[in-house]
């Protein structure tokens, strides 16, 4: 079960090999490998309880796994934390929208990474530079056109869909690797879930893949270069939207089809 | 579920018209209620206005002044401290005596009175973060704990005779006719330090970020348990402050004192238009709460009313406030 680089020999950005992780009797993770390639959007999709959200938590370092490793281009790195997930250029939006909503856009943004002032004031007074943060947090608004103007707005005043995209815009700003989406338009109506898939493109056109976690196949297919399909604490399989139907997706997913692994050309 | 239906609706307006009301409300509603209960005893008694009058207000706010400081930084963390009152009167009874029954040296005997306040703020937080028990029940214990541990040690005797460097925060000077205490111009200080730190760095950011959503907070990287142990430590170097400014004004190491401070403390808080929830609020509304009881309590005095009803108009204004703040959320959710 162990993979290296693909057939045509590209490095995947992000892989695990392996991860098993348990919870007391129940296996959540079992032998589950993965890969992510550069400048693809990959959905992950599975039933609940086939460790969509376990391999993802590991893959983003909410949570060590008890066996099998994880590269990032190529090289073994372990995550203790989210934190090294993050030093690593992997950056997740959490379903929950991980945003402190009392707290404004820009403040959301650099949440964790504040940038102090020049000079005395930052180093000795540990003074913020509120303006440069919102003037960058305003830039990387507008990169991803999500039209909100003022980034001293509280999140709590926004719709659904813009604190969507402050999340995403958030983890575009800084991941320089990988961009994990857990299950991002699940709370929206459908106008803003097309604005967020919209977004999820514009971030995989500025180059950086994007993992999407998804219930939604409709969405998963629209958007979606490649699928992987979880199954019991596995991958199955791997697919391309354009040469599978959505109900083979759905019968592999729920084991009434035996998948077939999909190699990427 | 409610949820789901809203967030379809395109920008809502209405909505951010009756924000933008309520907003306001609970920031410069507290500055609004001093500044009219004041105008009323204005108008009632010429006794009131006058310098040294307000100087006294604020002399007699001083103690809860600081107090709630470090009552407000816990409660922005979503927490709640009931031990501060029980941890101060311990404090200034570990510095008095030590300094008049041990013969410390008195500087040494602040220095050891305030350590203690740190240990307990730090025991507090240690409990709450490392064993992960909820702030109510772990400061309810340390509450009684530092009560018990300061009647044992004081063996319920009064420390008098307290020499000048313990006291001298209740020392005053003049500015004209009004005698100042040093006691408040240090708590406006700390008010000052308080505010830009919650304001103007980031430590100040993950405070209200924490109180307002731990996981987001833990998510973004920060050390919440870190920043929480931190936040009950500096609280308790408040009470320490709090301790001397209270031998200052008492003159005494009373093992009786502080046993109502704690709900004072968070009255002035919640007065302030901080929310008990976490995440929201101001500083500078607290020193605006502490005000507010303290010209109520001065006020009624003043015309002669039985100081009884002081408690009842805090109790009012509590409730008050708490409507308020519990509006501004739901509108927010």
């Amino acid at each position: 079960m162990s993979e290296t680089p693909s057939a045509n020999g590209t490095t995947p950005v992000l892989e695990a090999r392996g991860l098993v992780k348990r919870y007391g009797h129940v296996t959540a993770l079992d032998g589950a490998d993965f890969e992510l390639y550069p400048g693809e959007i990959l959905a992950v999709i599975g039933d609940n309880g086939a460790g969509k959200s376990t391999l993802i938590k590991a893959l983003s370092g909410a949570l060590i796994p008890d066996e099998g490793e994880i590269l990032v281009d190529g090289m073994p790195v372990q995550f203790r934390g989210p934190l090294d997930a993050r030093r690593h250029g992997i950056e997740t939006v959490y379903q929950d929208l991980a945003l402190a909503t009392a707290l404004d856009i820009s403040e959301n943004i650099f949440l964790g990474r504040e940038i102090r002032r020049p000079g005395i004031a930052g180093s000795l007074l540990r003074m913020l530079d509120k303006r440069r943060m919102r003037r960058e947090a305003n830039a990387y608004m507008q990169d991803l056109k999500i039209g909100i103007n003022s980034m001293g707005q509280a999140v709590e005043t926004l719709s659904g869909g813009q604190r969507q995209g402050v999340a995403v815009a958030r983890s575009a700003a800084f991941a320089s690797n990988v961009v994990i989406m857990d299950e991002p338009t699940a709370a929206l109506g459908v106008k803003e879930s097309h604005m967020v898939l919209d977004l999820i493109r514009k971030v995989r056109d500025r180059g950086l893949p994007v993992i999407l976690i998804s219930h939604n196949m409709p969405q998963v297919f629209e958007v979606a270069d490649r699928v992987h399909i979880q199954r019991l604490g596995r991958r199955v399989a791997v697919i391309e939207p354009r040469n599978f139907k959505m109900s083979d997706a759905v019968a592999i997913m729920t084991g009434a089809m035996v998948g077939e692994r999909v190699e990427r050309n | 579920m409610s949820d789901v239906v809203r967030v379809e609706q395109p920008a809502p307006r209405l909505e951010g018209g009756l924000r933008s009301l309520i907003a306001p409300l609970s920031t410069l509603g507290p500055l609004f209620a001093l500044l009219l209960a004041s105008a009323y005893f204005a108008s009632r008694t010429d006794r009131f206005l006058t310098g040294p009058n307000l100087s006294l207000v604020v002399q007699q706010s001083m103690v809860v002044g600081v107090l709630a400081i470090g009552q407000t930084l816990i409660i922005l963390t979503a927490g709640i401290d009931l031990s501060c009152g029980a941890v101060m009167a311990l404090g200034s009874i570990v510095m008095t005596r030590l300094a008049v029954i041990n013969g410390v040296n008195p500087y040494l005997a602040i220095a050891l009175g305030i350590l203690v306040c740190v240990a307990f703020g730090a025991l507090n937080g240690g409990l709450i973060t490392r064993v992960q028990l909820p702030p109510f029940i772990v400061t309810l214990g340390t509450l009684n704990i530092a009560f018990a541990i300061t009647h044992i040690y004081s063996q319920n005797q009064t420390v008098t005779n307290v020499p000048d460097s313990l006291t001298g925060f209740g020392n005053t000077f003049q500015i004209g006719q009004t005698s100042i205490t040093y006691g408040t111009v240090l708590m406006f200080i700390l008010y000052l330090l308080t505010w830009y730190v919650l304001r103007q760095t980031a430590v100040g950011r993950h405070v209200y970020a924490v109180g307002n959503n731990p996981e987001a907070a833990r998510l973004s990287g920060i050390n919440t348990s870190t920043l929480l142990l931190g936040v009950y430590t500096v609280a308790g170097l408040f009470y320490g402050i709090a301790a001397l400014l209270l031998v200052g004004r008492t003159n005494v190491g009373d093992p009786n004192a502080g046993q109502t401070e704690n709900l004072a403390s968070i009255t002035a808080v919640v007065l302030g238009g901080t929310s008990l929830f976490g995440g929201r609020g101001r500083i500078m509304g607290t020193l605006v709460g502490v005000l507010i009881v303290g010209v109520f309590r001065n006020g009624l005095q003043l015309i002669g009313v039985d100081s009884v009803y002081q408690i009842l108009v805090t109790g009012i204004l509590v409730i008050l406030a708490v409507t308020v703040d519990q509006f501004a959320r739901r509108r927010q959710q």
